[in-house]
């Protein structure tokens, strides 16, 4: 189709045919892609539904693991589960945020902040099993902690930080300069401005970005396997120094098995976990739709 | 010629009647710029962005309880001059000014000064509405809040709403954010908020640029009357803007090398109907580039 093939005079072809049929093509390409994730997500959770629902009852959530399929339970990595999750709240997030603040408000332009940027970038981007590691060689070693609940809570909560950084700085980025400006207009300090106007506008972006960080730590195994001794824990920890374990290690430890009941029992837990994580991201639905209330601009 | 007679910007057909007077004619004598009291006194003043130069050598006093009127093309350097004045520069990397700005004598950029001091003495509305997404109540109260003002703050936040003529309008939603008052109102509300810290000097970057004519001709008015209290500046692209509401117009224009000069200072009559400087007839004639 070169323009010299047109016949004298004639400088327009639309080609319209052609041009709605490369747009007809693209959309299906994209209806495939959507649909192969769909797909493959069904069929994944129809196999864990169909293994897993017969075995899901109270019993089950409140009795500790057995040498018995059919007398195990996800007590004991559902407490763990939990108290993981209040560590990393307690010490990822304030330390993320304020970090955030620090660099969106306070830090100057120039090397010091972009190197530190990219690096948290990258360390965002590192796989898990290297946190595992480093938990391993600083908390459990260095520090003494042992193969302990605690130990292993900072280690998932050093895991998440970058994410909470970045996912921080995202929120306090999206809230409009000029409120910045309306504020340090009427004689406001920079104190003033981060805390009356800059941290409220961004809190409904920042809990969202906190608990999807969270529901990350929490489906976490990778470096909780370096972490934690891969026991039998049958009991609930007493306090931040006893061992402890976690829904995916004791879906983990499950599958591991070769008894096929304990692979039926794994699909249980794994929907205990889906319940979780779900319940979660609907918390951060919820908290960030309430905290907007009001502040659309 | 535009001259301070032209016609008032019409109200579109349909919208209820609202007066639209033409502007008192010459009822105040013409200002001598060199015979009032200033409120700033520009001295050489210069100012970069990194390496680019914004503005060069603009040397001119402001007065006090007037209405100053900076005007001229885009991208000449007003709305970085009048950033000058409360250091809103300050917050921009890389900014850099030159030259002397004294505020009631006193350098601004001194050893000595202190930007958050002078925020609060000159208040500012900025071109887009940029109410807090807070209640009507609580945009007007945040100032006097911070700045430790001990009086009756209902009081306080319903005489700044009266000032900027917007009491009637919100006096029944103080609780409402105000987000959810319409373009003009929020910059009504903006400038409450700005007036309820009591400011001494009011500056206002192209403060109807987002606004309908008739929310514009209420802001032209509402200055007219501020004027009797405060000293105010007020950026503009609109010169028919300039002519009706400031009584001195500084005009800039930015050179072959894209800085912002000053050409020419003076009472808004004179620098309209009698321009000294050809650029100056040139661009208020609309001949200009």
């Amino acid at each position: 189709m070169t323009v010299t093939a047109l016949p004298p005079g004639v400088r327009w072809r639309p080609a319209l045919v052609a041009r709605r049929r490369n747009g007809r093509v693209f959309v299906w390409l994209c209806y495939g892609a959507t649909a192969f994730g769909i797909v493959a997500l069904l069929v994944l959770l129809t196999d864990v539904l169909v293994k897993g629902v017969p075995y899901l009852s109270w019993e089950f959530l409140t009795s500790f693991p057995s040498r018995l399929a059919d007398r195990s339970g996800v007590l004991a990595a559902l407490v763990g589960t939990f108290y993981v999750g209040i560590i990393v709240v307690v010490v990822a997030f304030p330390i993320g945020i304020a970090t955030a603040i620090w660099l969106e408000e306070y830090a100057p332009q120039g090397p010091l902040k972009r190197i530190l940027e990219t690096n948290i970038g990258n360390l965002a981007g590192v796989p898990s099993i290297i946190y595992g590691m480093l938990g391993l060689a600083v908390f459990v070693r260095a520090l003494s902690l042992q193969r302990s609940l605690i130990a292993g809570g900072l280690t998932i909560a050093v895991l998440v930080l970058p994410i909470v950084i970045i996912n921080a700085q995202e929120a306090l980025r999206a809230v409009p300069s000029g409120i910045r400006h309306a504020s340090y207009a009427l004689g406001a300090t920079r104190w003033e401005t981060v805390r009356y106007h800059v941290l409220p506008a961004a809190t409904p972006g920042i809990l969202t970005g906190t608990i999807l960080a969270l529901s990350r730590a929490v489906g976490e195994a990778a470096p909780i396997i370096l972490i934690s001794s891969i026991a039998f824990i049958a009991f609930l920890p007493d306090g931040p120094l006893d061992s402890f374990t976690i829904l995916p290690i004791q879906i983990f430890i499950w599958v591991s098995k070769p008894q096929e009941q304990f692979h039926l029992i794994a699909a249980s837990a794994i929907i205990v976990l889906l319940v979780l994580l779900l319940t979660m991201n609907a918390l951060a639905i919820v908290l960030r739709d309430r905290a907007r209330r009001g502040t659309r601009w | 010629m535009v001259t301070a007679q032209e016609p008032r910007v019409r109200p579109p057909i349909h919208t209820p009647v609202v007066a639209m007077r033409a502007p008192e004619p010459a009822a105040e004598p013409v200002p001598e710029p060199s015979t009032l009291e200033h409120a700033f006194e520009l001295r050489d003043l210069s100012a970069w962005y990194g390496s680019a130069q914004a503005l060069r050598d603009i040397t001119f006093d402001i007065p006090k309880n007037h209405v100053t009127a900076i005007i001229g093309p885009s991208g000449c350097g007003k709305s970085t001059l009048i950033r000058c004045l409360n250091r809103m520069n300050d917050l921009i990397p890389g900014f850099r000014a030159g030259g002397h700005i004294a505020y009631h004598g006193e350098d601004i950029n001194g050893p000595e000064a202190d930007p958050v001091l002078l925020r609060r003495h000159i208040g500012m509305v900025f071109q887009k509405p940029n109410p807090f997404p807070k209640s009507v109540f609580d945009n007007v109260a945040f100032g006097p809040r911070i700045n430790g003002y001990s009086g009756d703050l209902r009081a306080l936040v319903e005489e700044s709403l009266r000032r900027a003529a917007l009491w009637d309008e919100v006096r029944d939603k103080l609780g409402a954010s105000g987000l959810a008052l319409s373009g003009g109102q929020q910059q009504r509300l903006c400038i409450a908020r700005a007036l309820a810290v009591e400011p001494d000097v009011l500056l206002m970057d192209e403060p109807c640029s987002a606004l309908d004519p008739i929310a514009t001709y209420r802001i032209e008015e509402l200055i007219a009357d501020l004027k009797r209290d405060y000293s105010i500046v007020i950026v503009t692209h609109n010169m028919q803007q300039a002519s009706r509401v400031s009584d001195l117009t500084a005009f800039l224009l930015a050179g072959e090398e894209r800085m912002g000069e000053l050409v020419e200072f003076g009472a808004t009559r004179d620098l309209f109907t009698n321009p000294k400087d050809e650029r100056t007839e040139a661009y208020i004639t609309g001949r200009f580039g």
